[in-house]
């Protein structure tokens, strides 16, 4: 059962070949062999896994079924789900009981979908290998000397390792897209608005967006189709109908357009990651898209602008963490002063500590309009350049990362040089277009994802565009050995 | 832009951050070289370029100013480091 997509669990589940309870106890098995070796899971929710699959169960005999109903999947360990420890991977929030669901937890489980725990991640979600979380690095089940990316690298390893069909992600300047490519899974991030953040931790509030990751494009479509749509309580939240992303998966890619920006194919793409992902444009071209060469021409200025901007608002953001309400205090603070600085000291790990700084300092009295406002400004810019993009093309395809995986360890004391592994991602969050990753080849075992960026809203067309890749070549069905 | 130790201690105090003084000379290294990256910011001139806040420049919906939310303090409190008859707490700030 485990090497089966959430499509096809959907299927035997309907036509009765297994029941909630029995899928829910392999896959948990399964985590209970695999995950001591990968760390992907921070928290493992077996009792209630095994009460929500009963119940999912007993919904079916009413015939009250979805086709989400009994699936269980894995949730990202920023989404605040109730009752479960919620610890975004940082020892400040260790022993945080979250008081209520947030607005994707809440949708999945009333589509009756399986929760098996929470997934390890970078500490608040600032990393790009996973290496920053207080529970220890995840590994890539393709090569357990690699890391898996991040944020959301415990949702990826997992997923590609059959410990869970899908999972959510989020993603503020590549963390669905970044390990879903150097996992060699499926992942979208959305337009911004169209999933709630309601009860998702916040990091960069401007720029945070939750999504699915799963093996495919159409298990996307089926686990976005729950999550998304207006929420009042989020007060950045589109109200715009959701599609039914199933039915416009098929849709034929004749005469598609697909531009492919210059500046994501030169200097610092590694050569044999550029062959992988020219060979899946070659197979789009038989599919009858029709490829144009674009400009981005601010590209380079999205890792500077990002660095100002996700800095700065995560240091708004984390100023709610003093150790007065929840989270972590200090033994015997002195005044409140001294609570507030070593509660947050000890609580916060050094990533965490120099974006809050970064983002001090960038907001400190007579430099805002050095730095915030020209990043406001260059955010303009980058936007304006997928506007001009879109007038002539339908989608934008590119590699997903500039390299594969890279070893654990290897670039976790330079911030610099892990910053850059969202190159091509970034510029993304910042314009608030959807994007989304698909496996399309290795460079020796570790996968090669390709990055497909799609006009406002258009999941639709991303989920459709990949589907088609996917009904033609087999990179989404490999399972690393190991995990097979 | 280069930060030394000395500006490093002021940011962390406004940042509400104890750093121990061995970790300044680090974090300063650190600080200095992602001002460095962010700088790459200032060879384009933006003169009259609108400053992005929201990708969609949407404006801010507002609510209906009416109580939407039940009391839930205990459910809240339960999760607190340290509180007492309803109330949080924390060292004595006013003598």
């Amino acid at each position: 059962m485990h090497d089966q997509t959430i499509t096809q669990l959907s299927a035997g589940l309907a036509t009765g070949a297994f029941s909630s309870e029995e899928l829910t106890r392999a896959f948990l098995a399964r985590i209970d062999q695999f995950n001591p070796a990968l760390n992907a899971f921070i928290t493992v929710t077996a009792d209630a896994a095994l009460a929500q699959a009963r119940a999912a169960d007993a919904r079916r005999q009413r015939g009250e079924a979805g086709p989400l109903t009994g699936v269980p999947i894995a949730h990202k360990d920023i989404f605040c789900t109730s009752g479960v420890r919620t610890s975004c991977g940082s020892r400040i929030l260790d022993r945080f009981i979250a008081p209520y669901d947030a607005t994707v937890v809440e949708k999945l489980n009333a589509a009756g979908v399986v929760m098996l725990g929470k997934t390890n991640m970078d500490e608040f979600a600032m990393g790009s290998s996973n290496e920053t979380s207080f529970y220890g690095p995840v590994r890539n089940p393709w090569d357990l000397d690699a890391v898996p990316g991040g944020s959301s690298g415990g949702s990826a390893a997992a997923v590609a390792a059959r410990l869970t069909p899908g999972a959510t992600g989020t993603d503020t300047g590549g963390s669905i897209r970044q390990p879903a490519a150097l996992c060699g899974i499926t992942g979208i991030k959305p337009t911004y608005g169209r999933v709630s953040r309601w009860g998702m931790i916040a990091y960069a509030s401007s720029l945070d967006q939750g999504g699915p990751m799963a093996r495919t494009a159409a298990d996307c479509a089926l686990l976005l189709g729950a999550m998304a749509g207006f929420d009042p309580r989020d007060s950045t939240s589109v109200d715009r109908l959701v599609p039914d992303y199933i039915t416009l998966l098929d849709r034929p890619l004749t005469g598609l357009k697909i531009g492919l920006p210059k500046e994501y194919f030169g200097e610092g793409l590694e050569g044999e990651v550029a062959g992988v992902v020219e060979d899946a444009i070659a197979e789009y071209r038989k599919l009858g898209a029709e490829t144009v060469e674009i400009s981005l021409p601010n590209s380079q200025l999205a890792i500077p602008a990002y660095y100002v901007i996700a800095p700065a608002e995560c240091s708004s953001n984390l100023a709610r963490f003093d150790g007065v309400r929840y989270g972590h205090r200090c033994e015997n603070p002195k005044d409140l002063l001294d609570l507030y600085t070593r509660s947050r000291a000890e609580g916060f790990g050094a990533e965490v500590t120099r974006r809050i700084l970064v983002g001090t300092f960038a907001l400190s009295a007579g430099y805002y309009d050095a730095y915030y406002l020209k990043a406001q400004q260059i955010r303009r810019l980058i936007s304006d350049d997928f506007r001009r993009a879109f007038d002539q093309v339908d989608v934008i395809a590119g590699p997903t990362s500039p390299t594969v995986a890279f070893n654990l360890g290897e670039k976790v004391d330079d911030p610099i040089t892990m910053y850059l592994s969202d190159i091509y991602t970034i510029a993304v969050n910042l314009a608030g277009l959807p994007g989304l990753s698909l496996p399309v080849g290795f460079v020796g075992q570790r996968p090669v994802g390709l990055q497909l960026i799609g006009d406002y809203f258009a999941e639709d067309r991303l989920l459709n565009v990949a589907h088609c890749y996917q009904q033609v070549t087999d990179w989404n069905q490999r399972a690393p050995a190991a995990f097979a | 832009m280069s930060l030394g130790p000395a500006e490093v201690a002021k940011i962390a105090h406004l940042a509400r951050l104890a750093i121990r003084v061995e970790e300044a000379p680090a974090y300063a290294r650190n600080l200095s070289a992602i001002l460095d990256l962010v700088a790459q910011m200032n060879a384009v001139d933006t003169t009259g370029v609108a400053p992005m806040a929201h990708p969609l420049d949407m404006a801010q919906r507002l609510r209906v100013d009416a109580v939407t939310e039940p009391d839930q303090r205990e459910r809240f409190q339960a999760i607190a480091p340290r509180t007492e008859a309803g109330l949080y707490l924390v060292p004595k700030v006013i003598d």
